[in-house]
């Protein structure tokens, strides 16, 4: 998902018997659904695992603003041009989100941007791959968004009380954003032949990227099953993943556009569609860096964050000025 | 990194009267700056009317442990509550 392969920072699940009296009481409170905020008692690799989790899922949301930005100057209206530009200003905000919840559990985002600039931390896969062109937009909007509902609406329930409340906030916004790029899939798919053959490329192209962000299979996804234990994954990577299949599939039905591709068929005994693999060393591939747009995300990052540093500096020490200045005429 | 913008608080005002509500926080130089950025962030969507700002560590705040001395004790006092009270319907509403 937006956060693939956290590792938990244990491995294995404690048993009750294994727990100190302190652990038990806290998975007590997460067995009950009650949640955990910032000051209460929580183990060690429960905080060190949030803010892997938390900081990679920030780093997505910022780091996904890059392939959409892209296109604001070349939006086809100024309609969808400020429907872009709000969009992306909506990621901005939900990185902000994000980041100041995994602040509440210690880590600063300066800290966590840090890490991100070093290499030591990552974003989800599939902003490392290119957006080609306009029907791109509205596929990322209606495929990515929309697969990011998925794993989101579940996260509203997860067991930090700060996470979950961004979760809350953060899925209203992005309804918007997948409606917005299904609309414009709309357009093309209903329009030309050559918008709609561009839609079908769009899907295509983006169709297994999208299906990644899910992560590895239930089977082998290790330390899963702590993350599970402590809800602060809800559910695991094979029902999100089945989940926003069967709800896709239909949408594109709708749009008149070709499956894409040939596994994906309807399932009468389970009573969900199948569906193929995507190419897990392409996943694992991408994830090493390896993907078609790695060094350039990396590189925009941090020269935004370099070139912004006079910017940072300049005010804080405006700041610092004016508060001297007014303590001095008081 | 020392030069990290101090982490401000963000309180609400909906639309409908109701008290300024926390919804979050943010980085920000200074308290100017904190109100233009809670603007942006957090009322894009008709969500406000005003906007309160605090430095975070200004804030004090009960300790989790101190939950139960505090809060407990008004568990057992069910007589603060107008519904502990019988009044014959012939009273009328009261």
């Amino acid at each position: 998902m937006y956060a693939q392969m956290i590792k938990t920072a244990r491995s294995g699940v404690k048993t009750r018997e294994e727990m100190t009296e302190q652990e038990r009481a806290f998975q007590d409170k997460i067995d009950a659904d009650i949640k955990i905020e910032p000051r209460d008692w929580m183990p060690d690799d429960y905080r060190a695992t949030l803010i892997r989790q938390i900081g990679q899922h920030a780093h997505s949301e910022v780091v996904g603003q890059l392939p959409e930005g892209n296109w604001i100057t070349r939006a086809p209206t100024l309609e969808r041009k400020a429907i872009l530009l709000a969009k992306v200003q909506d990621e901005a905000g939900h990185g902000l989100y994000l980041y100041s919840a995994a602040e509440t559990l210690g880590e600063s985002r300066d800290e966590l941007v840090r890490l991100l600039h070093e290499g030591r931390m990552k974003y989800s896969s599939i902003f490392n791959y290119p957006t080609l062109n306009w029907a791109d937009i509205g596929a990322v909007g209606w495929l990515v968004d929309g697969a990011a509902i998925v794993n989101q609406v579940a996260l509203q329930r997860t067991s930090y009380g700060p996470y979950a409340r961004a979760m809350v906030r953060i899925c209203k916004e992005e309804s918007f954003h997948a409606r917005q790029g299904y609309h414009a899939m709309m357009k093309m798919a209903l329009g030309s032949p050559e918008q709609r053959k561009m839609a079908q490329d769009a899907l295509n192209r983006l169709w297994f990227p999208a299906m990644m962000m899910f992560g590895p299979h239930d089977s082998e996804s290790t330390h899963s099953e702590q993350s599970m234990a402590w809800k602060i994954k809800v559910k695991s990577n094979d029902e999100l993943r089945q989940q926003f299949v069967d709800q896709t599939i239909p949408q594109i039905e709708y749009l008149g556009l070709e499956l894409p591709e040939p596994g994906i068929k309807w399932n009468e005994d389970r009573g969900h569609y199948d569906f193929s693999d995507p190419d897990w060393s392409e996943f694992m591939d991408v994830l090493r860096g390896n993907g078609p747009c790695n060094v350039d995300r990396m590189n925009a990052r941090r020269k935004a964050w370099d070139d912004g540093e006079w910017v940072r500096d300049g005010l804080l020490e405006h700041a610092r000025k004016k508060a001297a200045r007014a303590v001095a005429a008081e | 990194m020392s030069n990290e913008w101090p982490l401000w608080e963000v309180f609400i005002r909906g639309q409908h009267g109701l008290s300024h509500r926390h919804v979050g926080s943010l980085h920000a130089p200074d308290a100017d700056m904190a109100i233009k950025n809670a603007r942006d962030v957090y009322t894009r969507r008709n969500e406000g009317v005003s906007i309160w700002v605090v430095e975070a560590r200004h804030i004090a705040a009960t300790a989790p442990g101190d939950k139960g001395p505090l809060f407990e004790p008004s568990e057992s006092k069910v007589y603060r509550h107008p519904t502990f009270f019988d009044i014959p319907d012939e009273v009328g509403h009261m």
